[in-house]
C-alpha cells in the first residue's frame, strides 16, 4: 500500500461569489426596509382602494391616528377613547404653534381606520380634530392591486 | 547602492476577511428579520367644514354638492345607495355611472373644482364601504390612468350612532 508523503497546505474554499451574493442581499434588505413604520399599526386593517395612490410628496406636518374596529384611537403609540385624545391634540397643536400661531392649520390629519369601524366613529374624530382647530384631513387606504373594471365609457 | 533580491517572486497579503464576513452575516440577519413586506398606501383628501362655518357670500358658479346616502344594516353592512333621489341598491359601479353622467366621463378642471359630493352615512356602516363610495366617486382607471370625477368630498354632519 502507497502513502503520500509530504505536507500538503488545506485548501480553500473560493469565497468571492457567496460575499457578493451577501452584499447583494445586505442591499436589498436595506433598500427594501420600511422605515415608516411608526406610521402603521398592525391593528388596523386598511380598506383597499383601486384610486389609492401614494403621495407625491412627503407631508411635512402630519398627525396620523389609527382608529381600531373597537372605537379606540392610537396616536404616538398611546391608545385612548376619542374623547380622551382631545388633550393629546391640544399638546399637538401647542406645540406647533410654538414658531407661528396659525402653523396647526397646515398640519395634516391622517385617519387610518380599520375596514370594520363605524363610520360615525371616523365622523367623531373628525369633529374632535376640527374642534381643537385642525383643517386638513385624509383618509388612508390600502392600494389595492387588482384593477376593478372602468365605467365602460 | 544595494538591491536586494526577492527570492521566489511577490508575496501574497492576506486581508483578514473573517471579521468583515461575519459581520456581513449579522446584517444579513437583522436585515432578514426585521423585514417586513408592506403593502403600499394611498391617501382622499376630504373637504370637511369646520366646527364654525364661515359665513361669506355663496358663489353662484359653485354646483350644489351631489347627496350620496348610505345606508345600514342592523350589522354595519350597507344596505343601501341614494344618489340624490335615485335608489341604486347596493352597488357602487351603478354609483359610479351615475357620478359619470352628471360630470362626464372625463371632466374637465372647470367641473373637478366645482362638482361636489357629499356622503351622508349611517353611523353604524362599516368604514370599507365608505373607502368604497369614495372610490366610486373619484374616478376610475382606464388603460391605467387614473381619471379623476368629482375631487371635493365632504361628511353630511354624522348622525346619531
Amino acid at each position: 500500500m502507497r502513502f503520500k508523503s509530504g505536507y500538503t497546505l488545506p485548501k480553500e474554499g473560493d469565497m468571492t461569489s457567496m460575499i457578493d451574493m451577501v452584499f447583494q442581499l445586505v442591499c436589498f434588505f436595506m433598500v427594501a426596509l420600511n422605515f415608516s413604520e411608526a406610521e402603521v399599526n398592525e391593528r388596523v386593517h386598511l380598506p383597499s382602494s383601486e384610486l389609492a395612490r401614494p403621495p407625491d410628496g412627503p407631508m411635512p406636518l402630519r398627525i396620523t391616528l389609527h382608529l381600531m374596529p373597537t372605537g379606540r384611537v392610537i396616536l404616538g403609540g398611546e391608545e385612548m377613547s376619542i374623547p380622551g385624545l382631545r388633550r393629546l391634540l391640544i399638546l399637538e397643536k401647542q406645540v406647533l404653534d410654538v414658531s407661528d400661531k396659525q402653523r396647526h392649520r397646515e398640519a395634516t390629519i391622517i385617519i387610518r381606520a380599520d375596514t370594520a369601524a363605524m363610520t360615525g366613529r371616523v365622523q367623531e374624530l373628525i369633529r374632535q380634530c376640527q374642534e381643537v382647530g385642525f383643517e386638513k384631513f385624509v383618509l388612508r387606504a390600502r392600494q389595492e392591486e387588482t384593477r376593478l373594471p372602468s365605467t365602460g365609457t | 547602492m544595494k538591491i536586494r533580491h526577492s527570492q521566489g517572486g511577490f508575496e501574497e497579503i492576506r486581508l483578514p476577511m473573517t471579521p468583515m464576513i461575519d459581520i456581513i452575516f449579522q446584517l444579513l440577519v437583522f436585515f432578514a428579520l426585521t423585514f417586513k413586506i408592506a403593502s403600499s398606501e394611498g391617501d382622499f383628501n376630504m373637504k370637511m367644514p369646520l366646527a364654525a362655518p364661515s359665513a361669506g357670500p355663496v358663489d353662484p358658479s359653485q354646483l350644489p354638492p351631489m347627496k350620496v346616502r348610505l345606508t345600514a344594516g342592523p350589522d354595519g353592512e350597507l344596505a343601501a345607495i341614494r344618489f340624490g333621489d335615485r335608489a341604486l341598491g347596493t352597488d357602487f359601479q351603478r354609483l359610479r355611472q351615475s357620478v359619470v353622467a352628471v360630470v362626464g366621463a372625463n371632466p374637465g378642471p372647470g367641473i373637478l373644482e366645482s362638482a361636489e359630493i357629499e356622503l351622508d352615512c349611517d353611523y353604524q356602516l362599516k368604514y370599507e364601504f365608505v373607502i368604497e363610495a369614495i372610490t366610486a366617486v373619484s374616478g376610475y382607471v382606464k388603460d391605467g390612468q387614473v381619471v379623476r370625477l368629482v375631487e371635493k368630498i365632504k361628511f353630511a354632519p354624522p348622525r346619531t350612532g
